[in-house]
C-alpha cells in the first residue's frame, strides 16, 4: 500500500462529487517566499536607481516616495499579484503552489489584503517564527493570516492526462487468448494495484536501469500470483512485457 | 471493476480540453460576464467531469487523471458555486460616503472598547508622570519629550528660520509609513485573542496621558492643544479604529456566543476588516501631511488659535462623518453578513 504523506483536503460538492486539494507544506512555501522576496529586492534596487538618477530634480520628494515604495511593495506586491493571477505570486508560480479559499471557493479581494496584511503578526517575533509554528501545527499547514482569511495554500497539479501510448502501445498481447483468465486477472486486480502498474510503467524512463529490473520482476512475481497463464502465453516475454500485459487486458476491458 | 481508460480518456478529452480552455479564459479575463449558451454550456461541461471524476474515482484509481480532472473540478466548482456577494470593481464613492461609516457603527462597540482602554492607559500614564517625573524618561519612546515642556515652548517659538525647510516630504512620508504600520500592527494582533490589540492602545494612552500631563502641569496647554490637534484629531482616532479592526477579529476568532463555525464568523468579518484598515490608512496618510506641513509649525509662524481651531474643526467633521453618513442603510451593500452553505471540506 503506497501512503501519500501530503496532507490533503477534500472538499464534497453538493452534486456530491469529491475532490482533492493537497495542501503545500511550510518549506515549500518559505522557498516560494524567498523568490518574492528576491524578486522586492531587485525591484527596490531599481527604483532607487531611478529616484537616486532624479534626486537632483524633484529632491527631497525622492526619499519619500522611496520611504512609501519600501514600506507599500511590502504588502502591495503579494496582494496584487495575488489578486491579479488567481491566488499566486511569482515564487508561487514557480514552486507550482496557488492559494485558494478554504471551501474550495474563488478566492475575495478581502480575503487576499488580510492573509497578507497578518504577515505582520506570523513574523513575529523574527523570521516568521509564529507563522512556522502555526503552519506546523495547523492540520492545513495555515499560518495566521491563513487562519483568519480561510485560506489555504494549496500544490498545483500537472496539466496534463497521462500517456497511456505508452503504457498500452497496442502490440499484441498474449493474453487476449485466454479470455476467460483474462477476466479473472481483472476480478483479481485491485485498482490500487492496477494504479501502481501503470506508474511504474508510466515512470520507466526516469528508474534506474538495475532497479527498474528489479522493480518490474518483483512486480511480474506479484502479478504472475493473481492468475496463471499458460506457458505459451508467457514464455520468451521480459517481466516488463508481462505487466504490460496485464495493464492492457486489466484497463482495456473486453474486446 | 476498472474501467477502460484508454478510452474513457480518448472520449472524454475534447470535453475536458474545453472546460480548461473556459476557464483560462475566464481567469484572464476575470469580471468579464458571460453569455447565456456560454453559461449553460459552462455548466454543462462542469457536471459532465465532475461525472467523469465519479467514475474515476469509483472505478480506477489511476492517480494522474484523477489529479487532473480534481483539478478541473476544482476550478470550475469556484466558479460555478461562488454565490457570495462580490464588488470586484469598488465604487470609490459609495464606499467613502457609506461602507466606510457604516462599517465603523457596525462594530461601535469594539470602537467604544478601544476608546476605554487608551483612556484607561491615559489615566495610567498621567498618573506615573504625576506621582514619579523622572519615569517619563522610561515610558515615552521620544527624546524631544524627556526635557521641561517650557523649555522646548521656548525653543519652538525662538526658531527664526524653517527648520523643516528640505525635509517635509520625507518626514510626512515617514509618519504615514510608520503610523500605517502601526495600525496594520493593531489589527493584525487580533489573532492575539485581542491581548496583543489592547497592549498597543493601552501603551498608546500612557503616552497620551504622561504627555499631556506634563504639559499641561507646566502650564503649557495651548501649545499642547495647537501641536496635537491638528493632526492628532485624524490620527488618534485612526489608531482607534485599528484598534477596533484588532477587536472585531478578536472576537471573531473567539466566537464567544455565536453558533457560527470559525471558518464562518472569519468570513464574515473579512470585508469589515479591510474596509477598517483602508478607512485608516487614508485618515493616516492624511495625518501625515497635517503633522509634517503644519503642525511641527508653532507662533510666531502660525497662531495657536488657527491651529486649534483648524485640529477641532477637523475632530467635528470626523464625528459627522463616521456617526452620520450612509445612515438608514446600514444593512445595504457592504454589509457582508453573508454565510456559506455550499461546500464540506473534511480533512
Amino acid at each position: 500500500m503506497i501512503t501519500d504523506l501530503r496532507r490533503r483536503l477534500t472538499i464534497e460538492t453538493p452534486e456530491g462529487v469529491a475532490f482533492t486539494i493537497y495542501l503545500a507544506g511550510p518549506f515549500t512555501r518559505f522557498l516560494a517566499w524567498l523568490v518574492d522576496c528576491l524578486i522586492l529586492q531587485v525591484a527596490s534596487w531599481f527604483v532607487y536607481g531611478i529616484v537616486a538618477a532624479m534626486t537632483p530634480i524633484v529632491g527631497n520628494m525622492g526619499v519619500a516616495v522611496l520611504i512609501l515604495f519600501f514600506f507599500a511593495s511590502s504588502f502591495a506586491y503579494r496582494i496584487g499579484m495575488e489578486w491579479r493571477f488567481r491566488g499566486q505570486t511569482f515564487g508561487k508560480r514557480l514552486l507550482n503552489l496557488r492559494v485558494v479559499d478554504s471551501s474550495g471557493l474563488r478566492l475575495r479581494f478581502s480575503q487576499i489584503v488580510i492573509r497578507n496584511l497578518l504577515r505582520i503578526v506570523d513574523a513575529m517575533p523574527l523570521f516568521y517564527v509564529l507563522g512556522g509554528v502555526s503552519m506546523l501545527f495547523s492540520k492545513r499547514h495555515q499560518r495566521l493570516g491563513d487562519l483568519a482569511a480561510n485560506c489555504v495554500v494549496t500544490y498545483l497539479p500537472d496539466n496534463e492526462t497521462p500517456d497511456f501510448k505508452q503504457v498500452l502501445p497496442g502490440k499484441y498481447n498474449s493474453f487476449r487468448d485466454y479470455p476467460h483468465l483474462e477476466g479473472r486477472l481483472r476480478q483479481q486486480v485491485s485498482p490500487q494495484e492496477a494504479d501502481l502498474l501503470v506508474q511504474a510503467l508510466l515512470r520507466r524512463d526516469s528508474l534506474d536501469a538495475a532497479e527498474r529490473v528489479q522493480l518490474y520482476q518483483e512486480l511480474g512475481r506479484h502479478f504472475r500470483e493473481k492468475t496463471t497463464f499458460p506457458d505459451e502465453a508467457t514464455v520468451g516475454i521480459t517481466d516488463e512485457q508481462y505487466l504490460r500485459n496485464v495493464v492492457d487486458s486489466v484497463f482495456r476491458g473486453k474486446r | 471493476m476498472i474501467i477502460d481508460l484508454e478510452r474513457f480518456v480518448a472520449q472524454e478529452q475534447p470535453y475536458w480540453d474545453e472546460l480548461q480552455s473556459m476557464l483560462n479564459r475566464m481567469e484572464q479575463e476575470a469580471g468579464a460576464p458571460l453569455g447565456l449558451e456560454d453559461i449553460k454550456r459552462f455548466d454543462y461541461l462542469y457536471q459532465r467531469t465532475a461525472s467523469d471524476l465519479a467514475r474515476i474515482s469509483t472505478f480506477s484509481a489511476e492517480p494522474t487523471t484523477r489529479r487532473f480532472l480534481e483539478n478541473l473540478v476544482a476550478r470550475a466548482y469556484a466558479e460555478i458555486h461562488e454565490t457570495r456577494h462580490t464588488r470586484d470593481r469598488l465604487n470609490a464613492k459609495q464606499w467613502i460616503l457609506a461602507t466606510f461609516p457604516q462599517t465603523f457603527r457596525r462594530h461601535i462597540r469594539a470602537f467604544h472598547l478601544t476608546v476605554i482602554v487608551t483612556l484607561i492607559g491615559c489615566a495610567f500614564g498621567a498618573l506615573v508622570v504625576a506621582t514619579d517625573a523622572p519615569a517619563k524618561g522610561v515610558i515615552l519612546p521620544f527624546d524631544h519629550l524627556h526635557g521641561n515642556p517650557s523649555d522646548r515652548v521656548a525653543e519652538e517659538e525662538s526658531v527664526t528660520e524653517d527648520r523643516m525647510k528640505g525635509h517635509r516630504s520625507q518626514f510626512s512620508a515617514e509618519l504615514m509609513a510608520n503610523n500605517i504600520r502601526v495600525s496594520i500592527t493593531a489589527m493584525a494582533l487580533g489573532m492575539t485573542w485581542g491581548v496583543g490589540t489592547l497592549i498597543l492602545l493601552f501603551y498608546n494612552g500612557i503616552i497620551l496621558g504622561a504627555v499631556s500631563l506634563d504639559y499641561i502641569a507646566s502650564g503649557e496647554i495651548v501649545f499642547l492643544l495647537g501641536w496635537l490637534l491638528p493632526h492628532g484629531s485624524i490620527e488618534i482616532p485612526a489608531i482607534l479604529l485599528a484598534g477596533q479592526a484588532g477587536l472585531v477579529l478578536a472576537h471573531a476568532l473567539i466566537g464567544f456566543g455565536s453558533e457560527h463555525t470559525l471558518r464562518e464568523r472569519m468570513r464574515v468579518v473579512t470585508p469589515d476588516l479591510v474596509t477598517l484598515i483602508a478607512g485608516v490608512s487614508l485618515m493616516l496618510i492624511w495625518a501625515g501631511v497635517i503633522e509634517a506641513f503644519f503642525s511641527q509649525y508653532h507662533e510666531p509662524y502660525l497662531p495657536y488659535s488657527l491651529k486649534i481651531a483648524f485640529g477641532t474643526t477637523e475632530l467635528i467633521m470626523l464625528y459627522v462623518y463616521l456617526a452620520r453618513f450612509g445612515r438608514g442603510d446600514d444593512r445595504a451593500p457592504g454589509a457582508s453578513h453573508e454565510m456559506v452553505t455550499a461546500g464540506t471540506p473534511t480533512q
